[in-house]
């Protein structure tokens, strides 16, 4: 039971990292380049610990996300439920890929991911660059692995069975 | 794989696909009533209390190193900046010696001729913390909000001019837009000649347009724009931006101007807040442009009551 509360909790701090990260000031030329980390973060702990990450923790963090980028509240907890959905539905699958091909399924999840988010804005009636818009899915797919190492490291440390993804 | 518990999934409570459901229902009826009106502040407040620390951890090292540059600045380096500051202080007072004169004389005329405008202005200093919002819209956040009385629609300014307004408040943050914002619009006028016209964000910090001047406006490179006061949330009469560019096409409707914003938009960390000392529900239509309907509809609630 210990090793389970200590797992919430490194998943909990990983989330408030994840959180600052979105926030963290960048260089003009890089702001547009920023990869969503608390989208990668919670598709990392849904695979590692479905019980404990799930729905919930993705609609709580999409409120906290839309209240901290000044969205429309509700966009990102859309979003991020519907990849969350999707990586529980085939989290089986998803757990047995090798690393390149689980890359892979993060791109296409980070391209629903997106194209929600602006297809609100667009509904929405709010005027966002089109150009820019899919640069975070690809440095999102190359942040991947290092979510991954860091994630699985984080499991270590606190004597979980390394969740073999 | 040896812990069952884990590897079964996510089955408390609900089972995943209405579960999705629920909350996805949820999500959407939050948007849109987020979207239409404005009831959601209590919840966009509670949220904003919850994650203050977050920003404020992440404003943290960038605080503490201006703080401890402050602190480890060579003496002579100092000695030559309050050198500097007393030069431009000299400076300023003695336009000021004028601009008292002239102010009263002003405010002389004004009464003569029956008009309430007043020319004071009240200022808070705020600084901008150091978080980033959404890099597709020119936002940020002050450290200022409801306690300092910060209200939907002040105008924010730098040393150097108009550098926008404020379209969210919360308890001890607020949210300010940029005059460079793509669905921002400010009616200026031209400080030579009075030509009165609207300077759109354009989404590109160096770059305001001004798209309904006709190709026969009494236009020129290098003319000054100054906040016009018209729609009511922008005190009259601070520098907006300089023109760059006047491009006059015979073929279309109106000419292609462009101008460089005069605050420092991308560079500023400390900025002033200002009440106008007009009442801010005299004239209201025009501040926001049109596109942003959450900063209209927030205007339009703070006026309420």
């Amino acid at each position: 039971m210990n090793t389970g509360h200590s797992s919430l909790a490194v998943g909990i701090i990983s989330m408030v990292f994840a959180l600052m990260l979105a926030i963290v000031p960048l260089p003009q030329i890089l702001t547009g380049m920023r990869p969503d980390w608390v989208m990668l973060a919670l598709v990392f702990w849904c695979l590692a610990m479905p019980s404990r990450f799930g729905l919930v923790w993705a609609f709580g963090l999409g409120l906290l996300l839309d209240t901290l980028s000044g969205a429309l509240l509700g966009q990102h907890a859309l979003a991020l439920l519907l990849v969350t959905y999707l990586t529980l539905k085939f989290r089986l699958r998803l757990r047995v890929f090798p690393l390149a091909q689980l890359m892979i399924a993060v791109l296409v999840l980070l391209v629903i991911y997106q194209f929600t988010l602006f297809w609100i804005d667009g509904v929405a009636a709010r005027s966002v660059p089109i150009r820019e818009r899919w640069l975070p899915v690809i440095t999102g797919t190359l942040a991947w692995p290092l979510v991954y190492w860091l994630g699985q490291r984080a499991l270590r440390e606190t004597d979980q069975q390394p969740a073999r993804l | 794989m040896t812990r069952h518990r884990q590897s079964a999934g996510p089955t408390r409570g609900l089972a995943l696909g209405p579960k999705f459901f629920l909350l996805g229902l949820v999500a959407v009826t939050l948007m849109v009533i987020d979207h239409r009106q404005q009831h959601l502040a209590t919840i966009r407040d509670t949220l904003s209390v919850v994650l203050f620390p977050v920003q404020a951890l992440v404003n943290l090292p960038f605080a503490a190193w201006h703080w401890g540059r402050d602190v480890t600045a060579a003496r002579l380096a100092l000695l030559e900046e309050v050198r500097e500051l007393r030069e431009a202080r000299l400076d300023v007072s003695v336009q000021l010696q004028r601009l008292a004169s002239l102010e009263a004389e002003n405010a002389r005329l004004r009464a003569m001729m029956g008009s309430s405008r007043q020319a004071a202005d009240r200022v808070l200093v705020a600084e901008i913390l150091a978080v980033d919002l959404d890099p597709y819209r020119h936002r940020f956040t002050v450290n200022k909000g409801n306690r300092h009385e910060v209200h939907v629609g002040q105008a924010l300014l730098d040393a150097d001019g108009v550098l926008g307004q404020i379209v969210r408040v919360q308890p001890f943050t607020a949210e300010a837009i940029l005059i460079s914002d793509a669905d921002h619009a400010l009616p200026v006028i031209v400080n030579r000649n009075g030509l009165r016209t609207i300077a759109m964000g354009t989404g590109d910090t160096d770059r305001l347009s001004l798209p309904f001047l006709p190709n026969s406006a009494d236009i020129e490179e290098g003319d000054l724009l100054v906040s016009s006061g018209l729609g009511g949330a922008f005190p009259s009469g601070y520098p907006v931006a300089r023109v760059t560019r006047v491009e006059r096409r015979p073929g279309a409707a109106f000419a292609e101007v462009s101008a460089e914003p005069a605050a420092a938009l991308q560079r500023a960390r400390e900025v002033l807040l200002v009440w106008s000392s007009r009442d801010p529900s005299e004239g209201d239509d025009t501040t926001p442009a049109d596109g942003d309907d959450t900063a209209l509809a927030d205007a339009a609630a703070q006026e309420q009551p």
